[in-house]
């Protein structure tokens, strides 16, 4: 148990400092193209403070990264703004990390900040045509006009949303994490059954709250927060024995906000899960889609979605996968 | 109309005096214009809503019967998690807020201290919104507890959050109920021997309660709502029920669903008031003009 603590305890510094030195990344396609020969997808044992510190080493002034357009998207995308040239992009209020950085969208760090402006980008969008705007979940998918071009704050895709707005591709797939204080005995928890005793919290609106009605179902009812800060409080509390979260979440919970916690363990995907896959949402039937669809497509050809994935939402210490058998 | 006919006419309109049928023409002539004016502007929105060009997603959004059906049996368990906490709660802070108007109203000059903080107490419990004691007191005290029994729950301080916002005001209803009694009453009460204590027990508070009945029933129904913001603490009522299946299917009937549960206590609580209202109204003025 000491040992792990100690290794999170270096992965949070690890973490702590890649964010902060990564603030700056103008040819960011060299040093992710380096960085992804070094990683593989999500929840592999790579490490972010690497890609932070690779990408780093070209010192230049601190923003949003410069992306290449693709004529295809760019073309696409003529006059089907909200406002001609300019890209409204909606994220929550406030806006977490590893997804957005000191909740300043702006600022092009964080995972979901760097993918906007790397679709912004592919769409022949420069950063300064970029507009952020805040929404909160509710207004993003109430019905009615709606005041961005797409929503990024982790929208898993599901068929009944799709019924009322329109999701892009995916432009992420995660798993589902459970983690909790490393001392406490819910550390110990081996097999699904153990971890189906514990009293879990869960943000509301997440993918992770579907996983835990749907694939976990814990004995005792879970505790619905707000958002994750308010599930960290209870932890903090001892009112809830561990947080079920994104794997990047949790991550960054263990390793930065809370100490003395680690990832007990991540949840492999399972068929008939809703959500896993996370997509930017558009009011339904925007015609912008299908030039976002082409920019991700590109971004994802180019290996640039897979290096942002990397740079953002990794850790160096292997994760043990729970079988949900 | 001669008198002959009026007599055989037997105990109709006709035995009614002049200012009997001119008040019941009066009173048919506002039950008539209620119900046009009634059907009229129902008829508009009825008219008028399906022109909207929204309205259709509107109705899919916020009126889908299937999703009414179907969220509305689960919703129940959860709303009976409100009805608890509203019903332990309503009592506590009735007390207290009793406990605190009197100590407000204390006159005696060694127990100003019992008025300062009375005073104070009121000042900044109503002084901030609820929903902000509700996250201070709900996430603060069981972090200092650090404990899984059952005074370091949410729930509790919660509920204690709650009890101390509304009793705040309760306070200041039965302060102007207490103040509403007659100086009269006091100077006769202690006149004939009572003391100050006995005076506000036995003369005042009974006045003084009777009177501001409604008003607390109108805190009451408003208490009886914002349990539901007990729920930024975790617990799965109602109103986080339907959160839950909102986010799952971007659907916001569930939250109508959850309006019409809360309609269910709150319509019969504001009836009775209304009730009260008038009874009192009545005994007040020995008449009730509509």
């Amino acid at each position: 148990m000491r040992t792990r603590a100690l290794t999170i305890t270096v992965v949070a510094v690890a973490v702590a400092v890649g964010l902060s030195a990564c603030g700056s990344d103008d040819d960011a396609d060299d040093a992710d193209e380096e960085a992804a020969t070094t990683t593989a997808a999500a929840g592999a044992s790579t490490t972010a403070a690497e890609a932070a510190t690779t990408t780093s080493a070209g010192s230049t002034p601190a923003g949003p990264a410069r992306v290449e357009p693709n004529a295809e998207a760019a073309a696409c995308a003529q006059g089907k703004t909200l406002e001609p040239g300019v890209l409204t992009v909606a994220t929550g209020e406030p806006a977490f990390p590893p997804y957005v950085v000191d909740d300043t969208p702006e600022n092009g760090q964080g995972f979901e900040s760097a993918v906007a402006y790397a679709v912004a980008g592919t769409m022949g969008i420069g950063p300064d045509a970029v507009e952020w705007i805040r929404t909160p979940f509710e207004a993003a998918i109430a019905p009615g006009p709606k005041d961005f071009d797409f929503n990024l704050q982790q929208f898993g895709i599901t068929p009944e949303r799709a019924e009322v707005v329109t999701f892009s591709q995916a432009y992420y797939t995660g798993n589902q994490a459970i983690l909790g204080y490393a001392d406490s005995a819910a550390a110990s928890a081996q097999s699904l059954g153990d971890f189906q005793d514990l009293r879990i919290g869960v943000a509301a609106g997440t993918t992770s709250l579907n996983f835990v009605i749907d694939v976990l179902q814990p004995t005792e009812e879970p505790l619905v927060f707000n958002d994750n800060a308010g599930a960290k409080a209870a932890l903090d509390s001892k009112q809830i024995d561990a947080i079920i979260a994104d794997l990047p979440t949790a991550i960054f919970i263990s390793g930065v906000e809370i100490e003395g916690t680690a990832v007990f363990g991540t949840f492999p995907p399972v068929d008939g899960t809703e959500g896993e896959s996370w997509g930017l949402l558009f009011a339904k039937d925007n015609a912008l889609v299908e030039c976002v669809n082409l920019a991700l497509g590109a971004l994802s050809d180019s290996d640039q979605l897979e290096a942002i994935t990397t740079k953002w939402m990794t850790t160096g210490t292997p994760i043990p996968e729970i079988s949900l058998e | 109309m001669t008198l002959a006919s009026t007599w055989r006419g037997g105990p109709t309109a006709s035995t009614r005096s002049r200012r009997q049928r001119y008040e019941a023409a009066r009173r048919r002539r506002s039950v008539l214009i209620a119900v046009a004016s009634t059907a009229f502007v129902v008829g508009l929105l009825v008219w008028l809503l399906p022109k909207s060009s929204g309205w259709r997603n509107v109705q899919r959004a916020f009126f889908d019967v299937d999703v009414f059906g179907s969220i509305f049996p689960d919703l129940l368990g959860p709303f009976w998690y409100d009805v608890q906490i509203f019903l332990w709660c309503a009592p506590c802070i009735l007390a207290l807020g009793l406990l605190i108007a009197v100590g407000r109203n204390v006159r005696t000059p060694a127990l100003f201290p019992v008025r300062l903080i009375a005073t104070l107490y009121i000042d900044i419990v109503r002084g901030v919104p609820v929903i902000l004691w509700i996250t201070l007191l709900g996430f603060g005290v069981p972090a200092l507890l650090e404990t899984r029994a059952w005074y370091g729950g949410f729930i509790v301080w919660g509920s204690v959050a709650l009890i101390m916002a509304y009793s705040g005001y309760v306070a200041e209803v039965f302060r102007a109920g207490i103040e509403s009694v007659h100086e009269s009453q006091r100077a006769a009460a202690r006149s004939l021997g009572l003391s100050s204590g006995q005076t506000m027990r036995s003369v005042v508070l009974p006045q003084a309660i009777r009177r501001v009945v409604p008003p607390l029933m109108n805190d009451l129904v408003s208490l009886q709502k914002d349990v539901a913001l007990v729920s930024i603490l975790g617990p799965v009522e109602a109103l986080r029920r339907a959160s839950i299946e909102v986010s799952r299917t971007f659907n916001f009937t569930p939250y109508v669903a959850a309006a019409v549960l809360f309609l269910c206590v709150s319509i019969p609580l504001t009836r009775l008031t209304d009730h009260l209202l008038q009874r009192e109204r009545r005994m007040m003025t020995g008449t009730a003009i509509t």
